[in-house]
């Protein structure tokens, strides 16, 4: 059957969303949007589209025949905070799938144009965050907290597991709730719906007031210059910044976690999940 | 006195030096060492101090104590100042330290002259040995090159470095003999020559031998001091070009001199740092670099330095309307850089798109061509941007209203973003 105005309903994976192209063509309808929540009230027909791996396959197959870059693109995008952003993709991926790759020369194509300024943006902040991640060290294991509005931590994967390879790390995405995990030359990433830091030991906040202090040595009084230095570091940025924190934040966040916190003394690991490197 | 105190001290000392990127070197983890130097081509940005500044690098002097009595430098004998050293052992823990935490890309070393230029480096491949095999340290490191040091220690240094750096400072001959009257110019470019050789020595071997140890695999760069001397723009382009050609330089720096001390032969304690002047610069080194540009095509003998109201490139165009305006469907890439407002990034674009598509003034925007720059000196599908109205005559300063926007407001003469303006 198939329905004039329809919205899809999937679980907001990528799998998912591949399921929703293949249903659309099954069902030889144009959705006018999509929801990835679970609930989804609307006056319009809505179709539940169930994640099923071999539709994904099969669809990512016919994409990549059609233009491997354009399926590339079309991953990307899916990371990407743009507004509409299914609308936007599945509109895409039909362009792909009746005209191949070729508009994809062109980034100010109507369909591409979209999706190649979102990607621009994410790997903006992918560049970013690549230097301004900060680590703590809690008790040999290396944490790290960050407010991406893309879903980056992918994308950060490969380059921290390499510079870091000797290390066992985390970073945790508090806007998407994903934590990465590294240890030992393994990776994965996991949701977790929230995370409290441990408090940080002596060493630490020695190390963060050395730090705090050669930031603010190093700027030239004569040059000072916010506007310029809000261009390549905007503020949004600056709250999991140690330069930009006091020595010991932990502490100062609220009583009760900070409290529970140092009932454990001896555990290094962010409260409710192992910490990597303790993981046997 | 504490590790916080020499830190303050000895960064203090070490800020003036512009150089601060940890581009070039591609050198992947290895196991047992700490970090790797491959995080992107063009190296990575750790954070941005107050005055809007890149910080890649734990930028410090070994030593502040120095023999030399450089007129311009802040660390010059005759100046009463406190004096602090770091251990070696200090410096390596805190280099990875800082490191661990993500807060850095690597170290960068200088030093003040103690005792001799010898003496000073020995003391410097000391510290990095230290560093690089004591503490298996794998990361970027920038190292100074003392002018006068011997050449087998330069050749020790650039066996630890990822890259090395003389500093030329002063533009000129004139400038050098009166304001740093202990050094030469024979002095400074005698190790830059050496540089320069052994890199290129040293990746003819690693062609050969896959284990041949890597000198300076980033290459060398050099720091000239802008607004000290009476040197125009002209000379010192011309002087950044021949660094380029004859001594490959990966990068010129250009540091506005701040007014340190007072002296007779130097530009007064209250003179603001020459923000725009140094900005203006940069932009024409972009030029030479990435454009294609030559030093003798930007400034002239009668024109000796750039007008601080409108970018290099935008400048050049106006003396030269006779090759605009240019056809966007039809014009080579090299024809396209040349254009005000457009890119290497816009520029590939265009080639790109107007193989599939039909170009008009709309998609150029979502090319990234800087449009309200670009528009007077384009053609697309031989036509001009409906609405302009422009003559020779009023375009100087139809050009200057735009960019006035970009200036600081207040006339002072901020550091502007070369992303601003990098078309």
């Amino acid at each position: 059957m198939a329905w004039d105005e329809v919205i899809y309903q999937y679980d907001g994976s990528f799998e998912g969303f591949l399921c929703c192209i293949y249903e659309s063509y099954i069902n030889k309808e144009f959705p006018i949007a999509f929801s990835g929540d679970e609930e989804c009230f609307s006056l319009y027909a809505v179709r539940c589209v169930i994640t099923d791996a071999d539709h994904a396959r099969r669809v990512m197959r016919g994409l990549e025949n059609r233009s491997a870059s354009g399926a590339n693109v079309l991953r990307r995008a899916f990371l990407t905070c743009m507004e509409d952003k299914e609308a936007h993709l599945y509109a895409f991926a039909r362009k792909l799938f009746s005209q191949g790759g070729a508009f994809l020369k062109n980034q100010s194509d109507e369909v591409y144009h979209p999706l190649a300024k979102a990607i621009r943006h994410m790997n903006g902040e992918v560049e970013k965050l690549r230097g301004f991640v900060r680590f703590s060290d809690y008790g040999g294991v290396l944490g790290a907290e960050i407010e991406p509005k893309n879903r980056v931590l992918p994308l950060l994967r490969s380059h921290f597991c390499n510079r870091c390879a000797n290390e066992a790390f985390f970073i945790y995405d508090r806007t998407h709730k994903d934590l990465l995990l590294y240890s030992g030359g393994r990776s994965r990433i996991l949701r977790v719906d929230r995370l409290d830091l441990n408090l940080p030991g002596e060493e630490e906040v020695h190390y963060r007031a050395l730090w705090k202090r050669f930031y603010e040595t190093i700027a030239i009084k004569e040059r000072i210059n916010p506007r310029l230095q809000d261009t390549h570091m905007p503020k949004r940025y600056r709250n999991t910044m140690t330069e930009f924190l006091p020595a010991d934040h932990e502490c100062r966040k609220s009583a009760i976690p900070a409290k529970a916190a140092a009932a454990f003394p001896g555990s290094a690991a962010p409260g409710g999940i192992p910490a990597p490197g303790t993981l046997r | 006195m504490d590790l916080l105190e020499k830190l303050t001290i000895l960064s203090d000392a070490a800020k003036y030096d512009a150089a601060c990127t940890s581009s070039g070197a591609k050198r992947s983890y290895q196991v047992g060492k700490i970090g790797n130097t491959s995080s992107s081509i063009a190296g990575c940005c750790h954070s941005f101090s107050a005055d809007g500044r890149c910080i890649t690098l734990l930028k410090v002097l070994m030593t502040n104590s120095c023999v030399y009595d450089c007129k311009y430098c802040v660390n010059r004998r005759s100046n009463e100042t406190k004096r602090a050293a770091f251990t070696p052992k200090e410096l390596a823990e805190l280099t990875i330290e800082f490191y661990r935490r993500n807060y850095i890309e690597g170290l960068f070393l200088s030093s003040g002259v103690l005792r001799n230029p010898d003496y000073t480096t020995e003391q410097m491949i000391r510290a990095l040995r230290i560093l690089r095999h004591d503490y298996a340290f794998n990361g970027y490191i920038h190292a100074k090159a003392i002018p006068g040091t011997s050449p087998e220690l330069v050749t020790e240094l650039g066996l630890l470095a990822d890259r090395l750096s003389v500093n030329v400072e002063l533009p000129s001959e004139a400038g050098l003999q009166s304001l740093a009257p202990d050094k030469t110019k024979a002095a400074i470019l005698r190790p830059m020559g050496q540089i320069r050789d052994s890199v290129v020595q040293s990746k003819a071997e690693l062609v050969k031998y896959r284990h041949a140890p890597s000198f300076a695999p980033a290459g060398q760069s050099t720091q000239l001091i802008v607004g000290a001397t009476a040197d125009s723009d002209r000379h010192i382009l011309h002087l950044t070009e021949s660094l380029y050609q004859r001594f490959r330089l990966k990068r010129v720096f250009y540091s506005a001199y701040v007014p340190v001390v007072e002296n007779t032969l130097l530009p007064s304690p209250d003179t603001k740092p020459p923000l725009l002047r140094e900005h203006r610069l940069y932009q024409a080194d972009w030029l030479l670099r990435f454009y294609g540009f030559r030093a003798e095509e930007l400034l002239t003998e009668e024109q000796p330095d750039f007008n601080p109201l409108i970018d290099p490139k935008c400048s050049w165009a106006i003396g030269h309307l006779e090759q605009f305006p240019v056809e966007i469907t039809t014009a080579d890439y090299e024809t396209l850089l040349r254009v005000p407002g457009i890119g290497p990034v816009g520029a590939k674009r265009i080639v790109s798109a107007r193989r599939v598509s039909h170009l008009r003034f709309e998609d150029l925007q979502k090319l990234g061509v800087v449009l309200k720059r670009a528009q007077f000196f384009i053609t697309c599908g031989g036509r001009i941007r409906s609405g302009l109205r422009f003559s020779a005559s009023t375009l100087v300063h139809q050009l200057e209203t735009i960019q006035r926007g970009e200036l600081p407001p207040d006339g002072t003469m901020a550091q502007l973003s070369l992303f601003d303006t990098a078309g």
